[in-house]
């Protein structure tokens, strides 16, 4: 049932960058179904910007895997979602193509960077959508517009194709209004692709189960402490309840590198940025560089011009932790404090099965609310812990505050992405029922 | 006043594709941009993926160095911006190198045996190429096609004191690298240097990209009067980099900002460490250029200059072994110091030279057939006919076609009586006891018949024919 | 502390434009994202081989790559299946 699908959406909320007018599909197991795919990853013959001036007009000339798997599985790929500039932000208010808004409340950020890709599924244009999550870029999103959305253990989807914003952290992941369609979703883009070095052959091929009885769930302090916007920890906790409702057992469980997580993942993000977008200049792809001028010159003047501030803030962040004299207090630091926290996390896994909390610790922040950017920073402080890990991490939309989608986020051991998906569907299952 | 001089040489591995892509490596002769894929342009996106044959052929290299591979190695990014670097860093290796301290043995300047220590050996990917357009032109032009070429560093302690002793060790380090199968000499750049050279007690010097080994000792020597004369001055060596202008023979400071270069090296993220210490045991090294050089002494019996020579390039010594069946001494002469020296004139590789033609030869000479003077110009027939691409005739057809046999008998006699009775003087002379007037006399056969008299023999043969009163 | 002529040396390293106006507010923000950094200096502990996979290796034989058309498709401005870029001098 190969085909075409016409897709010409009402984008009031600026959730898409490109939109194919007409889309081609082949038959599979989602044929015909409209995706939308995260803007910075790569589809050969579409413009792939990564939100970015810097590589407006950039067609690819070739696909990523995951864009692949989409359409050999009959997926039509509908169009390129907005995001932060190069994923940095939480807001999606970064991109050099205007602001996403939330479809829920339009006077709200849809959160980031996935945010085109959550608010394009939350408003009704697609059933499903790809995002990418370096220290939360598909859950905060997903809570923010009251969604579902995967951060698949790291490893376990490829990223070739991927445009890197900081490539030990990042995972492609899917985003659903169900868990059944992020579990669909997945099934499709966690293959195996030799291309990717740092993947291991551990295809997802699941049917979620919403069996949960003896489930040990650890709810770790750390996520409900100082900063959580108490209304959201009651929701959250709530959501726990139903889990225990369902025969889950809770189990208190500690974290205690959450108090370096979001310097190590500040530092280590920035540092991998830093060296991810040297390669910008205008001279292979993007807006041509001026070849009149002496080649810094040249570039400095591109670079000023294309990228925005929060992407050159964060670039000029990790040059400085990586530069000699620094390395060993900032870059050298972050991986023993990030190793600290895979420990961490392994030993609270010999508890328990998954981990709970909340994905952010508020509800959606309003359009222009976070202008300072440590005060941005820190509202990733309680996604950013599963990346350092490369655990598999879950956000399901569990109740509003203030009229307010918030998500329950529930985290598992590495490969255990079945895991999370299960207790995510047993509470989805509960509440909807 | 001590020289002292390390070298750092950049080897281009002769695998089929690049270190991390499968863009073939055969790109010179080629159309720019026509070796790219979007992990060697850099296209954002792409990752790249380790050759295991890279890694295999440094392996060779650390085993046949005697070095050490440690447990494990890792990849990282030199972050630096150059238009010729499409991902704006380079994956190299940094403080987790594929293997550390070796050693290569060289003659010093008096012919003592010594040792280079090498300190350690990585791999890296080659930049691409810049062109830089003639006539003031504002701006350069990149090809991509290198980029990506997998390039096995290798540093040495600054253990060489001479221009010719670092001349020395980069033929032998290049002899070992070629008997390995990792390194094809003839590729043009195949095999780049920087050089760090002081004097004992001043500055060091940095000699940025030498692009051919024979330009090493030319850019050295020319260092060593540089320094020296400004010390002889009174002035002092300035601690810089400089680069090395192959067609002046000079060097020149490359001032300002490449002096102040912060590298930004982390572990690249998107490859994994390798643990490889244990593949080093499997490696069979073939015979190398010193266990071949003592071989050849001592099965051909040939001496220890010849065996070096003919040791120093796999492909030589293979056409010496294959050869040497006629007569190993008189085959090692041939090749060694004529065969060679004829090769170089005319900018041909031994490659080209058939064997077969050239036992032929080396058997009319040992056969007396001909004379060494006359084997010569056979030789320079057939290597000229090789050069233009013409079939090789068989040396004997040559010999028969330019009357170049040995001339014996009646004919030799005749040249004998004439020569002796047209220079009645210095027949004179040498009765006079003379020594000069043989020479002359046996000069004037040699020139009557085209060098196809035996000179060894001559000068017994004119003496005895005057002494018995052949006049 | 960071001043306002690290923050210029800093735009210099990463080869990135900065205009004058901007560099007080960078540094201001620079300043306080950098104390909230100085919790790392309470961080315990060794670095140590990562653990996990190793040795991920791809055969040696050639694979096709792009044309020379596709590899100068996205090129701001060629010259003789070159690239041009500015001039390094």
């Amino acid at each position: 049932m190969a085909g075409t699908l016409e897709f010409s959406p009402d984008d009031r909320y600026n959730a898409f960058i490109t939109t194919c007018r007409q889309a081609p599909f082949a038959d599979g197991p989602l044929a015909g179904t409209a995706v939308a795919v995260k803007d910075n990853i790569s589809t050969a013959g579409i413009q792939t910007t990564c939100g970015s001036r810097i590589l407006e007009g950039y067609i690819p000339p070739y696909d990523a895997y995951v864009v692949e798997l989409l359409r050999s599985s009959g997926a039509a790929i509908v169009g390129k979602t907005n995001m932060d500039e190069f994923g940095m932000g939480s807001t999606t208010e970064t991109s050099a193509f205007g602001p996403t808004r939330n479809p829920v409340d339009p006077g709200r950020v849809p959160g980031g960077s996935s945010g085109g890709s959550a608010a394009a599924v939350a408003a009704g244009l697609v059933p499903m959508a790809l995002g990418t999550d370096t220290g939360g870029s598909i859950r905060c999103p997903a809570a923010f517009c009251g969604i579902a959305g995967l951060k698949p253990t790291y490893g376990r989807v490829s990223r070739y194709g991927l445009i890197a914003y900081a490539n030990s952290l990042e995972q492609i992941g899917p985003m659903a209004r169900t868990v059944e369609d992020v579990s669909r979703l997945m099934s499709v883009i966690a293959r195996y692709d030799p291309r990717d070095s740092t993947m291991l052959d551990r295809p997802y091929d699941h049917r979620p189960s919403a069996e949960i009885k003896g489930l040990r769930v650890g709810i770790p302090e750390e996520y409900f402490g100082e900063g959580v916007d108490p209304r959201v920890g009651e929701s959250v906790r709530d959501a726990i309840g139903v889990l225990e409702g369902l025969g889950a057992k809770t189990v208190p469980v500690s974290i205690p590198g959450m108090r370096h997580a979001l310097a190590a993942y500040y530092v280590i993000c920035t540092s991998e940025a830093s060296s991810n977008l040297a390669r910008f200049d205008g001279v292979r792809y993007g807006p041509a560089v001026d070849t009149r001028k002496s080649w810094h010159e040249a570039y400095q003047d591109l670079r000023l011009e294309k990228f925005g501030t929060e992407v050159r803030r964060r670039i000029m962040l990790g040059t400085f932790a990586l530069s000699a004299g620094y390395a060993g207090r900032y870059y050298a630091k972050a991986q023993i404090a990030r190793r600290n926290i895979r420990e961490d996390f392994e030993r609270a896994f010999r508890e328990v099965d998954v981990i709970a909390g909340p994905t952010m610790p508020t509800v959606a922040f309003r359009l222009g609310e976070k202008s300072d950017p440590l005060s941005m920073y820190l509202s990733d402080i309680l996604t950013v812990p599963a990346n350092l890990a490369g655990i598999p991490a879950i956000s399901v939309p569990c109740g509003k505050v203030d009229g307010l989608p918030v998500g329950l986020q529930i985290m598992g051991r590495q490969f255990e992405d079945e895991r999370v998906v299960d207790a995510a569907y047993a509470y989805e299952q509960e509440v909807r029922a | 006043m001590k020289t002292i001089i390390g070298l750092e040489i950049h080897v281009q591995l002769s695998t089929a594709t690049k270190l991390f892509c499968g863009c073939s490596t055969d790109y010179r002769d080629d159309e720019p941009n026509t070796h790219c894929c979007p992990i060697c342009l850099g296209l954002p996106g792409a990752l790249p993926r380790i050759n295991r044959k890279a890694v295999e052929y440094g392996l060779r290299v650390a085993k046949a160095l005697g070095m050490t591979v440690p447990e494990e190695s890792e990849f990282a990014r030199k972050n630096y911006f150059y238009p010729d670097l499409p991902k704006a860093y380079q994956i190299t290796q940094y403080d987790k190198p594929l293997a550390v301290k070796g050693a290569v043995e060289i003659e010093d300047d008096e012919g003592h045996e010594k040792i280079v220590r090498i300190t350690r050996v990585h791999l890296e990917e080659d930049p691409g190429r810049l062109v830089h357009v003639a006539g003031g032109s504002k701006y350069s032009l990149v090809d991509y096609n290198r980029s990506g070429i997998p390039l096995l560093e290798i540093v040495t302690e600054p253990d060489m004191r001479s221009p010719q002793e670092a001349r020395r060790f980069l033929n032998k380090l290049r002899a070992i690298l070629e008997y390995l199968g990792v390194f094809d000499g003839e590729r043009e750049g195949g095999l780049r240097v920087d050089a760090n050279i002081s004097l004992e007690g001043s500055e060091r010097v940095e000699v940025k990209n030498i692009s051919s080994y024979k330009g090493v000792e030319k850019a050295l020597t020319f260092e060593v009067t540089r320094q020296k004369n400004l010390l002889r001055r009174g002035q002092k060596v300035t601690r810089e980099t400089r680069h090395f202008m192959e067609g002046r023979g000079i060097t020149t400071s490359a001032r300002g900002k490449e002096e102040e270069h912060d590298y930004r090296y982390f572990p690249e993220p998107d490859l994994r460490p390798l643990r490889v210490s244990d593949w080093v045991a499997a490696i069979e090294l073939p015979e190398l250029p010193t266990a071949r050089k003592n071989r050849f002494m001592a099965q051909y019996g040939i001496s220890p200059n010849h065996a070096r020579t003919l040791t120093g390039d796999p492909k030589l010594a293979d056409f010496y072994e294959h050869v040497a069946s006629v007569d190993s001494v008189l085959a090692a002469t041939w090749v060694a110091d004529t065969l060679l020296g004829e090769l170089n004139y005319r900018d041909m590789g031994i490659a080209a030279v058939p064997a077969d033609r050239f036992m032929e030869l080396l058997a009319l000479i040992r056969a007396e057939t001909i004379t060494d003077k006359a084997g010569v110009q056979v030789l320079r027939e057939m290597l000229d006919a090789c050069a233009a691409g013409k079939p090789c005739e068989p040396p004997g057809v040559i010999v028969e076609r330019e009357g170049l046999a040995r001339a014996t008998g009646d004919e030799f006699t005749q040249v004998v009586e004439k020569v002796v009775a047209a220079n009645p003087q210095a027949v004179e002379d040498y009765r006079a006891g003379k020594k000069g007037a043989l020479n002359f006399l046996v000069g004037q056969v040699m020139k009557e018949t085209r060098g196809r008299a035996d000179p060894r023999e001559l000068g017994r043969i004119v003496s005895e024919f005057i002494d018995t009163g052949g006049v | 502390m960071i001043t306002e002529s690290d923050i210029e040396h800093i735009a210099e390293l990463a080869d990135i434009g900065i205009s004058k106006d901007e560099v007080p507010a960078f540094t201001t923000q620079f300043n306080a994202i950098l104390d909230y950094f100085e919790v790392l200096d309470t961080v315990e502990g060794k670095s140590a081989p990562d653990a996990g996979i190793v040795n991920v290796f791809r055969d040696d034989e050639i694979q096709p790559g792009l044309s020379q058309e596709e590899a100068l498709a996205n090129a701001g401005s060629t010259e003789d299946g070159f690239i041009k870029a500015p001039r390094v001098m």
